[in-house]
């Protein structure tokens, strides 16, 4: 008879890069998909990634976290039981993490205790995703603690106002399948999405400060929006930003791939800038998740997982949550790189057929929602994307823009002359501009592109003739547009006051220069 | 651990795959001797790369000439490949694989350390802000390089870029600096080259070399920059010293990799090129940097060609999408004779905003840097439009442009022989051009 304990076990049978091939031990319960798993003597962080069956027996495709360096075939790998998931509890915010959610500042404490005010008491009746505890994490985020996935029921009994460690328990629940303790930590599966009652339509800004942006292609809150260019154009400057000033709640920062030099400048700034809006460090709002470029290829396949995770979880709190993902062709090349290594057949460029669904469903967790709890909330995600060679009919940005609705093509002569942000006017478009600017606004916006666009054609000309035979009316025109270029698009993210426009400015300004 | 394994089941290009294999480990690397070479000869050596139950591949570092499949014994170290590290390492020179090639012997340390070197915590990187002096004013006046930055060159077959990196050492060098130049397949003239500039300037003695030369195993790439960056990282983080990384030529180590994954029959990307390409190449490039609390700094300047010039080529792009800026070489402008010819317009330093101004170089620098880029941008628009429709017709702006960029490329880009400017002297001269043309 076949006996089966609670724990999958197996043993490493090949190993390839951050590809493992394990072999199942029979008499154990089965490897799940998703499944996290230990790995070897150091008991390695991985993620079951496929699962196939064999003559003598089953094998269990898992991608580690770390540097496979060392391991050896007949260790042991054992599943946890749990999907890959991210530890949901306060001290999330102000805090940077790495693709799989490990704190990288410093170890997580079990011991720090939270100041947490109840909000049920016994008796009360609680419904899904009912928030019964809330804790000021930071100076601008209250942490609303949930109830997890599929629990309600009556309050029994719950714990005074008080600190408390995120493992104690608050609270006592009967719920149709018995009694349930409630604590502050929770584990969120990272690769399925959160559900919420219903989505709303976009009709909201997600005010950037950037005058480009904000006046010309303009971003909705729970909008997705890409942003494409070469090296050099200033992807992540303005990622960084759009972190500092946009008006979200909380940023969810992912660095996927990118330089650390870079994540040690965002935490450096972040932590010495102040949110104008709220007054506490701008560290407050967010939450950086580092996937630097040296670190483990898996681990950064994950780190957008990781990272829109969280933010749901403070959408469902009822915040708006901007994701920033810098950059989702790291990603989309660490899916390369894991596909080759299964032997999987590619489509193009050597990327796995499924790069199309993988990027839809990421963009497609962006939204502005009613949560099952009853709040709102919204997810705005802008995914920087790296051309290879700025060349944007590869894959992932022709893949990229069919699920994004606003487009911010970075341009690399702009960059080159040093305009900056150097958002390509002809190329760049935004879906939301006509439900998010009205009025006096949008007759001065479509004005202002009109002259751009004029401008353009007119240089054609002169690149043949000169300016010296243009008729008066095409000088003015070019002239106009320089000031615009000059004056308004041109934008320097280091100066104190021009680095953030309010828009109403932004509405003057236009206002004055047409 | 020392058992030895007879023989191999098969051996295609550089790879050797064995079989019966029960304790190999991912990555450690192998040493393998053949059984009718002489008993004193020195073995070769390989790394595991991929293992399938008792099936192991194992990369052979220096190809796999005269091996045969039954002539070969393999012993499993055990261990990563390693460098033997000690203040000794300085004015040395070293084959690619970080063997003795100068005859001295060998490095007399207990300390070896793994040469893939282990990720930094962003949170234990300090950002790099200490600008440091080239002598080059296209370079410290629009593209500063910064302590700790990695900073490449891009450049095309026989544009000066080697006489370049050497001037740039030899600038750099002080008491508290270290040289480590790291030779991937370059020709023997290049390596020489900088052996003499570094003995001329008298960095040579404070230098550790590392040459993989043209003819020397390509498979031997892929070490030589490990070896190299681990012996930087050492004086730099170890012995708080100031070190400047010197990787030539980064194209041919890429081919390098290019040829193991087609041998391996992995599927290629772009170009042919493997699909981890970027992984790996940052996984040298992201060891430049500061750590805090040591006191050291690695600085890298890689070297890369760019076939037909092409600054799309997966190379140069991945690599200006890992590095911190790039300074890129002009043919035009070479073929001119300026020198160094650099074009500043794609040239860029993602680390000089906050390694400039006032208190660091000085306070009108940014802003003197911003109005060079913008009035150069023009320069190349007033060309295009000279030769369409000749001096006359052009617009009294376009005439003053024109002059500028003539003034800009000979006197503010160019730089005699051996001339080192101060950084007053190029922020000087950037002023006097735009006040006197424009």
């Amino acid at each position: 008879m076949k006996t089966s304990t609670d724990t999958a076990i197996g043993k490493i049978h090949g190993i390839n890069g951050p590809v493992l091939r394990v072999a199942h031990e029979r008499d154990t319960r089965d490897f799940f998909m998703s499944e996290r798993v230990r790995v070897g003597e150091q008991s390695f962080a991985g993620e079951v990634i496929s699962l196939r069956g064999g003559p003598s027996s089953d094998i269990a495709v898992v991608q580690v976290y770390e540097d496979t360096a060392g391991l050896k075939p007949g260790q042991e790998v054992r599943g946890t039981g749990h999907p890959l998931s991210v530890r949901l509890a306060p001290g999330l915010v102000g805090h940077i993490f790495d693709g799989i959610g490990r704190r990288l500042d410093g170890a997580y404490s079990d011991e720090k205790k939270w100041p947490i005010q109840m909000l049920v008491k016994p008796g009360d009746e609680l419904h899904l995703y009912r928030i019964p505890v809330q804790v000021a994490e930071t100076p601008s985020i209250t942490y609303k603690a949930m109830l997890p996935p599929g629990v309600r029921g009556t309050v029994i009994s719950c714990v005074p106002d008080g600190d408390y460690t995120a493992e104690e328990p608050l609270l006592e629940i009967k719920t149709p399948d018995g009694i349930r303790v409630f604590c502050l930590a929770q584990h969120q599966p990272v690769r399925v999405p959160r559900p919420v009652r219903r989505r709303l339509p976009l009709t909201r800004s997600l005010i950037t400060g950037q005058r480009v942006i904000d006046s010309l292609f303009p971003i909705a809150k729970g909008g997705v929006a890409a942003i494409p260019g070469g090296f050099g154009t200033g992807k992540s400057i303005t990622q960084h930003q759009l972190a500092k000033w946009c008006d979200a709640d909380l940023i969810v920062y992912i660095g996927c791939g990118e330089r650390g030099n870079e994540m040690a400048e965002v935490l450096e700034d972040f932590s010495r800038l102040t949110d104008p809006r709220t007054g506490a460090s701008l560290m407050a709002r967010t939450v950086l998740i580092a996937n630097t470029s040296d670190m483990p290829v898996a681990a950064r396949e994950a780190s957008i997982y990781t990272g829109i995770a969280i933010a749901e979880c403070y959408r469902d709190m009822g915040y708006h949550v901007a994701v920033m993902a810098d950059s989702t062709s790291r990603w989309a090349e660490a899916l390369r790189e894991l596909s080759g290594r299964m032997d999987e057949l590619p489509a193009e460029e050597g990327y796995p057929a499924y790069l199309a669904s993988r990027l839809s469903e990421f963009y497609e967790r962006a939204g502005y929602a009613e949560n099952l709890n009853g709040s709102e909330g919204s997810i705005t995600i802008v995914g920087a994307v790296s051309p290879q060679g700025a060349d944007f009919s590869e894959p992932v940005t022709q893949n990229t823009k069919r699920f994004v609705h606003c487009f911010w093509a970075l341009d690399r002569r702009l960059a080159y002359a040093r305009h900056f942000p150097a958002i390509d006017w002809m190329a760049s478009y935004s879906d939301y501009a006509e439900d998010l600017i009205r009025g006096e606004h949008a007759e001065n916006r479509r004005r202002m592109l009109a002259i751009l666009h004029e401008e353009s054609r007119i240089l054609e000309t002169v690149k043949l003739t000169g300016t010296e035979s243009l008729p008066e009316s095409q000088r003015t025109v070019l002239s106009k547009a320089k000031i615009i270029r000059e004056t308004f698009l041109q934008q320097n993210a280091y100066d104190p006051v021009d680095t953030f426009t309010l828009p109403y400015k932004q509405a003057e300004m236009m206002k004055g220069l047409l | 651990m020392n058992v030895e394994y007879l023989g191999a089941r098969e051996i295609r290009g550089s790879l050797m795959i064995l079989e019966g294999i029960d304790d190999a480990a991912y990555d450690e690397s192998v040493r393998i001797s053949l059984t009718d070479r002489a008993s004193d000869a020195s073995p070769l050596w390989g790394r595991v790369i991929r293992i399938d139950g008792d099936v192991a591949v194992v990369l052979v570092f220096e190809g796999t000439r005269d091996l045969s499949l039954a002539n070969t014994v393999t012993r499993f170290t055990g261990r990563p490949m390693e460098m033997p590290l000690s203040l000794e390492l300085m004015g040395r020179t070293f084959d690619g694989m970080g063997r003795p090639k100068d005859g001295l012997g060998n490095v007399h340390t207990r300390l070896r350390r793994g040469i893939n070197g282990i990720p930094i915590n962003p949170t234990q990187r300090d950002y790099p802000r200490g600008h440091v002096v080239t002598g080059f004013s296209a370079i410290d006046g629009l593209a500063t390089l910064v302590r700790g930055q990695k900073l490449p060159i891009f450049t095309g077959d026989g544009l000066p870029h080697d006489k370049l990196a050497a001037m740039i050492a030899a600038n750099l060098c002080t008491p508290s600096t270290a040289v480590v130049f790291a030779a991937m397949g370059v020709k023997h003239d290049t390596a020489e080259f900088f052996r003499r500039s570094f003995s001329e300037s008298g960095a040579l003695e404070r230098s550790v070399l590392f040459l993989n030369l043209a003819n020397d195993p390509p498979t031997e790439r892929i070490i030589t920059p490990r070896c190299a960056l681990t012996a930087a990282e050492y004086l730099a983080f170890d012995r708080g010293m100031d070190v400047l990384a010197i990787l030539t030529d980064m194209t041919a180590y890429a081919e390098a990799l290019r040829e193991i994954s087609s041998a391996r029959g992995e599927i290629p990307s772009r170009k042919g090129y493997p699909g981890y390409l970027y992984s790996d190449l940052a996984s040298l490039y992201e060891r430049a940097g500061i750590i805090k609390g040591k006191r050291g700094s690695l600085t890298q300047i890689p070297i890369l060609t760019m076939p037909g010039d092409d600054i799309t080529h997966p190379v140069a792009d991945f690599t200006g999408y890992i590095t911190e800026g790039q300074i890129v070489l002009d043919r035009v402008l070479y073929q001119r004779g300026i020198y160094p010819p650099i074009n500043i317009l794609p040239s860029l330093s993602r680390l000089m905003k906050d390694g400039i101004g006032g208190g660091k170089t000085r306070k009108d620098h940014p802003d003197l840097a911003k109005r060079l880029f913008s009035s150069y941008a023009k320069v190349s628009d007033a060309r295009a439009i000279l030769s369409i429709v000749g001096e006359e017709d052009l617009s009294e702006e376009d005439k003053s442009t024109l002059v500028f960029g003539q003034r800009f490329e000979q006197e503010f880009i160019n730089q005699r022989e051996g001339e080192s400017r101060t950084m007053e002297e190029t922020l000087d001269l950037g002023w006097d051009l735009l006040s006197s043309v424009l």
